[in-house]
């Protein structure tokens, strides 16, 4: 029986001082795989779809779809921000399939996602109601809710990314555990329908929440 | 390395398994949660099944943050085992 290791993702090697971590390298792949099936999925576009087409205008309309639903008609201008999210960090949580440690299971990955979209929170309430209101919000509903409102602001980036952080190195941690666990000529057949709920399930559930929440604090944020 | 301080370490380090395997009682909030949702989900469906994609959406995204709680028991359980943060503390 091997011995059962579970740690952070190592580190690779420095760029000047700076470590690049195997989190790190497996996101330039993910990206460099995200990019470039976007081009060849939108390369030589045609009036009438065929091919690879319908999946880019199934995966487009989807998409679109979301959006409507979850911030309606007029916060269509968003959309692009989750098309391009959603494969990323889809493509990030079932990497885990392919032997590459899952970015997500990071939680500098997903801290950064998740201020990503605090930031956007702030950012459009200040832009769509203007910096007083922004201010006002935080005095609602009287002055005595002010260090309430505050914990609320930040415990909001930590749900978000603990949410995504959990359920993936958790999931790693099972799976690493399975393996520890089974005698080697089982390991071939019997992890397969928990690689199935992680890996695919569990990372597609989580990409769509983490998608969903995002929509829908930036359509509270707007108002 | 003494005695005392090879004791008091082992100390520590069964009251952090234990302290990890009590955490997770917390999972039972969310699992009740969760399934309380699923069926209302299931009930909501049957009384309406044209709207499925509508409830199912709902369901899972209510579901998503009901999980929070466990989620955060089980970051504290993994930190508890893995790290062992609080032997340092002895000696």
């Amino acid at each position: 029986m091997g011995s059962l290791e579970i740690n952070g993702p190592r580190i690779l090697f420095r760029i000047m001082g700076y470590p690049i971590t195997e989190t790190i390298r497996n996101q330039w792949i993910i990206m460099a795989f995200v990019i470039v099936l976007a081009f060849w999925v939108s390369r030589n576009l045609k009036k009438i779809p065929s091919g690879k087409q319908h999946i880019a205008e199934i995966w487009i309309s989807m998409v679109q779809g979301l959006v409507k639903q979850a911030m309606g008609d007029k916060n269509m201008w968003f959309a692009p921000y989750v098309v391009a999210l959603m494969p990323y960090l889809f493509f990030c949580n079932i990497s885990g399939l392919v032997g590459l440690r899952s970015p997500t299971a990071d939680l500098n990955t997903t801290l950064g996602m998740s201020l990503m979209t605090i930031f956007m929170f702030h950012f459009f309430n200040i832009r769509f109601n203007g910096i007083v209101a922004y201010l006002k919000g935080y005095l609602s509903p009287f002055v005595f809710f002010l260090p309430i409102n505050i914990i609320g602001e930040l415990s909001r980036p930590v749900s978000l990314s603990f949410r995504l952080f959990g359920n993936l190195f958790g999931g790693s941690v099972i799976i690493s555990l399975i393996y520890f666990l089974l005698p080697v000529f089982l390991r071939l057949v019997v992890p397969i329908p928990f690689h199935i709920y992680f890996d695919l399930f569990s990372g597609g559930i989580q990409t769509f929440i983490f998608s969903m929440l995002t929509m829908v604090f930036i359509a509270n944020a707007i108002g | 390395m003494n005695d005392s301080l090879i004791l008091g370490r082992a100390i520590v380090l069964a009251g952090s398994a234990i302290g990890a395997g009590i955490g997770l009682i917390a999972g039972l909030g969310p699992g009740i949660g969760q399934g309380y949702a699923a069926g209302k989900g299931a009930e909501a469906v049957g009384r309406q099944p044209e709207a499925r994609a509508d409830i199912t959406q709902t369901m899972l995204l209510g579901q998503a943050v009901a999980e929070t709680t466990g989620i955060y028991s089980l970051v504290v359980a993994l930190i508890l085992v893995l790290l062992n943060p609080l032997v340092g503390l002895v000696g």
